[in-house]
């Protein structure tokens, strides 16, 4: 055995064809403004923006361990903020966008602060007290509308594009972005050296702190970075709706039920699982949707079978029949030719 | 005067918190299992206290004694059907399993009952009152305040003086020789289970008398049992109660102060709280 | 010959895909003592946890009174009749010194061994009854773990390295006492890495190496150089 016949390299077969196929489509859905119309648009763009929210949450609890049920705060905080910055700053939507991204990251780390406090299951719950505090004090400003909210003036919304075409086409555009920026970031963040970090704990905490890697640090930076994310994220949706109030804007079902789906269906701790599960969730939501309640049961019972039984996904049993990786992560030994004779 | 009846009504209010506290406080303190759909549980047996009512047109005082059995069923099964597939060392799986039970709960309420508000007529124990020293007390507030402190009362001497209480805690500490010592700990899980959500469907039938409910208020009632646990420390159950207290003391003041504040000025002392005492006031376990 | 009260044949074990056990047979006696001996590793505790059903097996036959119990759950094979002291004590921390003797009995066996019983073959137990039972001194705690197994009026009964940890004069002294615990009838396993020890209150003894049984003989005769070679699986 030579060690000269082995190479060891990021990617494989199935990674190129992927990567070139998801860059056939990406452009194939830049287009999208020419050849789609307006309600399938609007279905893309809530898809891209259910991903982009299904991919950050998958960060934080597939690979830092962090499970949230309160990621709706920073979506109603980035939603809020949008509408605060255009309509009483004078700011420009885009503008606002990148500005509730920044504040989310400010205000999630005197948050991080306090419900790093909590472990586990106790963690999760806290994020949701701290969802509800977000609700109840937002609910508060009269200036943005207090408990029945408001709509965002005619006036921000020309500023954007005076076509209505062109509004539309841009706010697909600025979704289509986000999903594309956040996963391919995430994808970015986890084959650098932090995200081997994040890989290393949530393997297995104990040997990751004895190897010097500092956990506490590595989740915390995590959890500001992706409520960052998460409120930009939460901007782009108000400015689709048009409309927020503290109970939209803070709803657990809308953005966080929904999200941990997606995940869990998908397969959690993978990037290609957020991708795959809200595919799932959409075509299940286009025939199922009109059921009302029966399709939430019929989406809380898939969620418990999937997790007690295929606790990986769709992903994760797709991945361990064919050893697939789309998105390369890992590392592989391959076996190059034939030596050569003496 | 107005400051002392606040105070005195939400150290009542905190006998209702303390048991919706009590039964996440001992699920937790036996099997390390943190139940999301704890809340809706609470709505349910509320739910199932207005079936018995309406159909047999007993005071849901006296309903108690269908529903408190009829939840203790529903938790055995619960626990050896579903919940005891997601316990060992992953956190995940009792998490989003327990996450979507809630899901599922709240949404067949929504089917079977609607969205719209009930709740259940208990007659004159609703507004019975009885002044002590200028402040009105109320009967059922009272009433509440001293049920807490017998389930609790109740509970603690169940786990510290029989022998179903030494299994408990002896599953707790080591399961596999818990089992040598003849535990089937499934069984010992489920019978933990089914204690703590007869504890829960008493504190259903309480509030359903208290306030009107609709099948969407479980988290809230979730997040209410979950801050008295926190603040009064975890594994300790007459922690729990004072944690139940400041919790109520905290809304009630808020309230006073404005309407609107009642429940974030509960939260807002439960962040205080955790921010200085991140481990409760009394705390006997760690997380 | 009477029966042997436990048998295993072909016992296999693992822990995920680590093979902890092959191939193991071994009989016990009723009424015997039987002492297994082995170094750190070579499988003495995965034998115990395999018997006593906290581990489950491959297929293979664990008889117990011509019973097959490696089917059985861990508090199925405890109603049996076999009781274990395990290794490191393993007492419950949330239980008084009493409440750990009274789980033991638990099981709800009759026969000789009760609280009095335990009290007077350890007094000292009785005078710390309310205390934590992790406040205790390494040798209290191997008392009252030896108790809580006793509660169980076990036929059949494991030791799981009792001196691991203690000083010799504990060790010495548990020892001492340990004919007077199986007496009348009990049999027993005596897991132990003190040799001399084990081959003290035993009349056969098999050493493990690496997962398999090395040597089976009679306690009373076998030769130092044949446990060495047992031992350390030299040729």
């Amino acid at each position: 055995m030579n060690l000269q016949d082995y190479s060891v390299s990021r990617s494989s077969k199935a990674a190129r064809v992927a990567a070139i196929l998801a860059a056939v489509t990406l452009l194939v859905l830049i287009a999208a403004p020419w050849w789609a119309g307006r309600a399938d648009m609007r279905l893309m763009g809530e898809l891209f923006l259910y991903l982009s929210l299904a991919t950050l949450w998958n960060l934080m609890a597939g690979y830092a361990g962090l499970v949230s049920v309160g990621q709706q705060a920073y979506v109603g905080f980035g939603g809020y903020m949008l509408f605060a910055l255009t309509m009483l700053g004078g700011l420009h939507p885009l503008a606002a966008i990148a500005a509730a991204g920044v504040l989310g990251a400010l205000i999630s780390i005197p948050v991080a602060v306090l419900i790093f406090r909590l472990r586990g299951a106790y963690f999760a719950i806290g994020t949701w007290v701290i969802a509800e505090v977000f609700r109840l004090s937002f609910a508060q400003i009269s200036a943005l509308g207090g408990g029945s909210g408001s709509s965002l003036p005619v006036a921000i919304v020309k500023s954007l594009a005076s076509g209505r075409a062109m509004r539309e086409a841009l706010s697909y555009w600025l979704a289509l972005g986000a999903a594309v920026l956040v996963v391919t970031a995430v994808y970015l963040f986890l084959r650098s050296r932090q995200g081997l970090a994040l890989t290393a704990i949530r393997d297995n905490e104990l040997a990751a702190g004895s190897l010097g890697i500092d956990i506490w640090r590595t989740k915390f930076i995590v959890y500001v970075v992706t409520s960052a994310f998460t409120a930009m994220i939460g901007a782009l949706i108000f400015l689709q709706k048009l409309r927020i109030s503290p109970d939209a804007a803070f709803s657990v079902n809308d953005w966080t039920a929904f999200v941990i789906f997606i995940v869990v269906i998908g397969g959690i701790g993978t990037i290609e699982g957020p991708i795959i599960g809200t595919l799932v969730f959409f075509a299940l939501r286009e025939t199922l949707a009109d059921l009302g309640t029966t399709y939430l049961i019929v989406l809380g019972v898939v969620a418990i079978v999937v997790m007690l039984k295929a606790p990986k996904g769709i992903w994760g049993v797709i991945r361990s029949r064919y050893d697939l990786q789309l998105f390369p992560l890992g590392y592989r030994v391959k076996h190059i030719g034939q030596s050569k004779e003496n | 005067m107005e400051w002392l009846n606040a105070i005195v009504q939400g150290t009542l209010l905190g006998g209702l918190y303390a048991l919706f506290a009590a039964g996440l406080s001992l699920i937790f303190g036996v099997m390390r299992l943190v139940n999301i759909a704890h809340g809706d549980l609470i709505v349910l047996a509320a739910y199932l206290g207005l079936t018995v009512t309406t159909a047999t047109g007993m005071h849901p005082m006296a309903a108690l004694v269908i529903v408190v059995p009829a939840m203790a069923l529903i938790g055995y099964a619960l626990q050896r059907g579903l919940l005891n597939q997601t316990l060992g060392d992953d956190i995940l799986p009792p998490l989003l399993v327990t996450f979507g039970l809630s899901v599922i709960i709240q949404n067949g309420l929504l089917e079977v009952y609607t969205a719209d508000p009930q709740t259940l007529n208990a007659g004159a124990l609703e507004t019975a009152s009885v002044a002590v020293g200028g402040v009105a007390l109320g009967i059922l507030p009272l009433l509440t305040f001293g049920i807490a402190i017998a389930v609790i009362w109740g509970l603690q001497w169940t786990f510290y003086h029989t022998a179903l209480g030494r299994a408990f805690r002896a599953v707790s500490d080591n399961q596999d020789i818990a089992q040598l010592m003849g535990l089937n700990r499934r069984h010992i899980f489920g019978l933990a289970m089914a204690l703590a959500l007869g504890v829960t469907a008493i504190a259903g039938i309480l509030l359903g008398i208290r306030t009107s409910f609709d099948p969407s208020i479980g988290g809230g009632r979730l997040i209410f049992g979950f801050e008295a646990v926190i603040i009064g420390g975890l594994g300790n159950l007459w922690g729990t109660l004072v944690g139940g207290v400041i919790l109520g003391v905290a809304q009630t003041i808020g309230a006073k102060i404005d309407p609107g504040w009642q429940v974030l000025a509960g939260h807002i002392a439960f962040l205080v709280i955790l921010a200085i005492r991140p481990n409760g006031l009394f705390p006997r376990i760690s997380g | 010959m009477p029966d042997p009260i436990l048998q295993t044949h072909g016992l296999n074990s693992y822990y995920g895909d680590f093979q902890a056990l092959y191939d193991v047979e071994l009989d016990v006696g009723e009424g015997e003592v039987l002492a297994i001996i082995g170094a750190n590793g070579a499988g003495k505790t995965t034998l115990m946890r395999s018997i006593t059903g906290l581990l489950t097996n491959g297929p293979c036959q664990i008889l117990y009174r011509g019973q097959d119990i490696s089917r059985l759950r861990a508090d199925e094979v405890a109603e049996l009749g076999l009781a274990m002291v395990p290794e490191g004590r393993q007492l419950f921390p949330s239980l008084s010194v009493k409440e750990n003797l009274m789980i033991g009995a638990q099981v709800g066996r009759k026969g000789p061994w009760d609280l009095k019983a335990v009290y007077d073959l350890f007094p000292i137990l009785e005078e710390r009854k309310d205390q934590a039972s992790t406040s205790l001194s390494g040798g209290q705690q191997q008392m009252v773990a030896i108790g809580r197994a006793l509660m169980a009026n076990p036929d059949l009964i494991l030791f799981d390295e009792v001196s691991l940890g203690l000083a010799p004069i504990i060790i010495k002294d548990i020892y001492e006492a340990l004919p007077g615990i199986i007496g009348e009838g009990m049999s027993a396993i005596i897991v132990e890495q003190d040799i001399t020890k084990a081959l003290s209150v035993s009349s056969r003894v098999y050493c493990l190496q690496e997962g398999r049984v090395s040597l089976e003989s009679a306690s009373d005769t076998v030769s130092r150089e044949d446990i060495s070679r047992a031992y350390f699986g030299i040729e």
